[in-house]
């Protein structure tokens, strides 16, 4: 095939350049419809959590459209997500969200999965004024950088295992025991949101004076454990603490089980993700796991009802799914902030859009959701589930709800 | 650190057999990666850098096989096979064509048949972490403080197995002779009428199969993800350049030596240096190495 002459080329170029400098920067309101913007981890090592908070933001946009949409200066609008994949790398992220941005001409962003992703993209939303509502970022540093545009409707990731301690506590307590005469063993793998959940942990144990006798850091392709669990079996702690993504969660179950540690309390994150109950099911016994959301809660909206039902309904609108992640709760959760604060400020213009997020003050089937100046969600506390014999996650509202000491079962 | 120590020597002595336990059983899947590395890069002087993926690789197939309900030592064979059927497969569309040219481009190749296989692991597979359950016992010893899992010994065993098989293969059979021989010289084994281009298809084969043998233990003793090749790459150029080239003892005493060190290192230092003590281990040996040569003067061979 013959190549195109110089001139084509630069007569090709010019125009489209002119046409897409000349295109006008004004995608955020088409029509009757609110295009929201969204960088999403279709690919790559956040896939499956990228996948699950796309389905939570759809789910939560048809409901609304469904309901009648969104009401602005007298006119129903209907919400519309733009997705890009950002492959699970920030660098990309960050220039999805320019490019949503600068050339789709967004005005109101969902975030992207997780703390890192998100991280990479808040200072480009804060440069250009644009509110971004996120719901699965969670590293406590989100919060620290004076960020006025970004908002979490999660707990922060400092409160993930604080629980475990307070309930260790009050086991120490009840049995006729000093708080301070319990000894903590923790590994978390060495990454900001990890080590936050560390900060949180540390801040607890010191409140009753207990000891830390083990704090290890895990290394970020981390499969083996051993080494650390080896000291654990040796110095028999109260309390194993252990954070490191889901992988963190599947070693740790696997040399629990092959070790057949009997630590009275064994506290971790991931769980669910990692499928401990199905894949070790006799060391997973008593496990307790954090978790933002759990289905049980009974906090409501008008918009989805209850927890359950939100939980039913995502179900029959994704069959695939058995147990539903809390990660695609928040997501939706996320949405239904950006509709009321489109209610409550009643136009389109970003600057009081922003100032109407920082007043939400509601309660959704996710939990009640009110910003701290910071922006992240102050009203939603976490929660603790207690992994059972059978596999099943039980919700642990008091410290009687809890199984203690865990009975694992080798 | 100190207290570890104290636990070490002191609190619980009874420790040390379960780290020395550890590190022999890491060593060997270790040393089986190494040999694989050290056959390749001496044979054929091509530094497989997609090694590490190879065994992630090995061990995903055993995972899809093992979701089928083939137990992992059974898939062992099978995987073996599908392994050195891609090796054969990469060597005649790729390897073939860089293994004339400069060592850059046979790098950069296999980093990119590295990167591949991760994307392609991680389309198939997904990005969650998976792990097999070969429903084997654990022993408990000395009280209940020292933990035996069959699951390792059985590695143990499989990696002695193949080693024994892998020796007798290169010293007695025609075609281990003909490898011996282009890795020494390569033209006059040409010469003598040996078909090299056969040689090095079988050669990095051979190496596919006994990474994917790796794979199979990985699968079973820590757990599957896409990207965590890299970690048994790193280990096995470590192992395979402290202990040389051509050198099946030296690679596997340095497996051995490498997974006690990691061992305790992670035990005393804490696990974040677990895999950074594989790369002091190198630096360590390089000096060493390079402080004799320059006392006495000796010919590389």
């Amino acid at each position: 095939m013959k190549s195109f002459s110089f001139k084509t080329i630069s007569a090709i170029a010019t125009l489209s350049a002119s046409l897409a400098l000349s295109a006008p920067a004004l995608a955020k309101v088409e029509g009757d419809t609110i295009i929201l913007g969204a960088a999403i981890s279709l690919t790559g090592k956040y896939s499956t959590n990228g996948l699950h908070t796309q389905r939570g933001y759809d789910f939560a946009v048809d409901r609304i459209n469904d309901l009648g949409g969104v009401k602005v200066g007298g006119k129903s609008y209907k919400l519309s997500v733009k997705y890009y994949d950002d492959e699970s790398t920030p660098a990309r992220a960050a220039q999805l969200a320019e490019r949503l941005i600068q050339q789709d001409g967004v005005e109101y962003m969902l975030g992207p999965y997780g703390s890192g992703l998100t991280k990479a993209m808040a200072p480009v939303s804060e440069k250009f004024g644009v509110p971004m509502i996120e719901a699965e970022g969670a590293s406590r540093s989100l919060f620290t950088q004076g960020y006025k545009y970004l908002f979490a409707v999660l707990s922060t990731s400092e409160q993930y295992l604080a629980p475990v301690v307070e309930l260790a506590a009050a086991k120490a307590k009840a049995a006729g025991k000093e708080p301070s005469s319990v000894t903590i063993a923790m590994a978390f793998e060495n990454d900001p949101f990890s080590l936050d959940v560390r900060e949180g942990i540390v801040d607890t144990a010191k409140k009753y004076n207990m000891r830390i006798v083990i704090d290890d850091k895990l290394p970020a392709d981390l499969s083996d454990m051993s080494a650390t669990l080896t000291k654990v079996k040796a110095i028999k702690p109260d309390v194993l603490i252990v954070s490191g993504h889901s992988k963190g969660a599947a070693t740790a179950a696997r040399q629990i089980d092959e070790m057949t540690l009997q630590v009275p309390i064994v506290g971790m994150t991931h769980c669910e993700a990692a499928k401990v109950q199905e894949k070790f099911p006799a060391a997973a016994n008593g496990f307790l796991c954090a978790t933002q959301w759990v289905e049980s809660s009974p906090k409501k909206d008008k918009y989805f009802g209850n927890a359950s039902d939100w939980n039913a309904g995502f179900k029959k609108a994704y069959p695939e799914y058995t147990s539903v992640p809390y990660q695609s709760a928040q997501a939706s959760a996320a949405v239904l902030v950006w509709k009321e604060a489109f209610e409550a400020a009643n136009s389109f213009d970003k600057k009081q859009l922003r100032d109407a997020i920082a007043a939400t003050d509601m309660e959704t089937f996710y939990g009640h959701i009110r910003f701290s100046e910071f922006g992240n969600n102050i009203a939603k506390p976490m929660f603790m589930r207690q992994i059972d014999g059978d596999g099943n996650y039980n919700a642990i509202i008091t410290p009687d709800d809890m199984v203690w000491p865990r009975k694992a079962q080798y | 650190m100190l207290f570890n120590l104290q636990i070490l020597f002191d609190i619980a002595p009874i420790t040390n057999i379960q780290l020395i336990l550890d590190g022999i059983f890491i060593g060997a899947v270790l040393a089986l990666g190494a040999y694989g590395l050290a056959l390749v890069w001496g044979v054929m002087n091509v530094k497989n850098l997609a090694q590490g993926d190879f065994i992630i690789l090995g061990g995903y197939i055993a995972f899809a096989l093992a979701r089928e309900g083939v137990h992992p030592v059974m898939a062992l064979p099978i995987v073996m096979v599908l392994m050195a059927m891609l090796g054969w497969m990469v060597y005649v569309f790729m390897i073939r064509r860089v293994i004339e040219q400069d060592m850059f481009t046979s790098l950069l190749a296999t980093f990119g048949l590295s990167l591949l296989l991760q994307q392609v692991m991680n389309l198939i597979f997904g990005p969650e972490v998976q792990v097999i359950d070969s429903h084997l016992p654990n022993y408990q010893l000395f009280n209940d403080s020292v933990t035996l899992p069959v699951v390792k010994l059985l590695s143990l065993g499989m990696v002695a197995v193949l080693a024994v098989l892998i020796v007798l293969f290169m010293r007695k059979s025609r075609m281990g002779q003909a490898i011996r021989a282009t890795a020494q010289d390569e033209r006059a084994a040409r010469v003598l009428g040996i078909n090299t281009d056969r040689i090095y298809a079988f050669t990095f084969a051979l190496n596919a199969a006994i990474c994917g043998a790796a794979g199979v233990m990985v699968s079973m003793i820590w757990v599957l993800q896409p990207f965590y090749g890299i970690s048994y790459s790193l280990r096995s150029f470590a192992i395979v350049t402290a202990a040389g080239l051509g050198n099946l003892p030296g690679v596997i005493s340095t497996g051995f030596g490498l997974g006690l060190i990691e061992q305790y290192t992670g035990f005393i230092l804490g696990a974040e240096y677990q895999v950074a003590s594989a790369v002091v281990m190198l630096l360590l040996v390089l000096v060493y190495r390079q402080r004799r040569a320059k006392r006495k003067r000796q010919v590389v061979r």
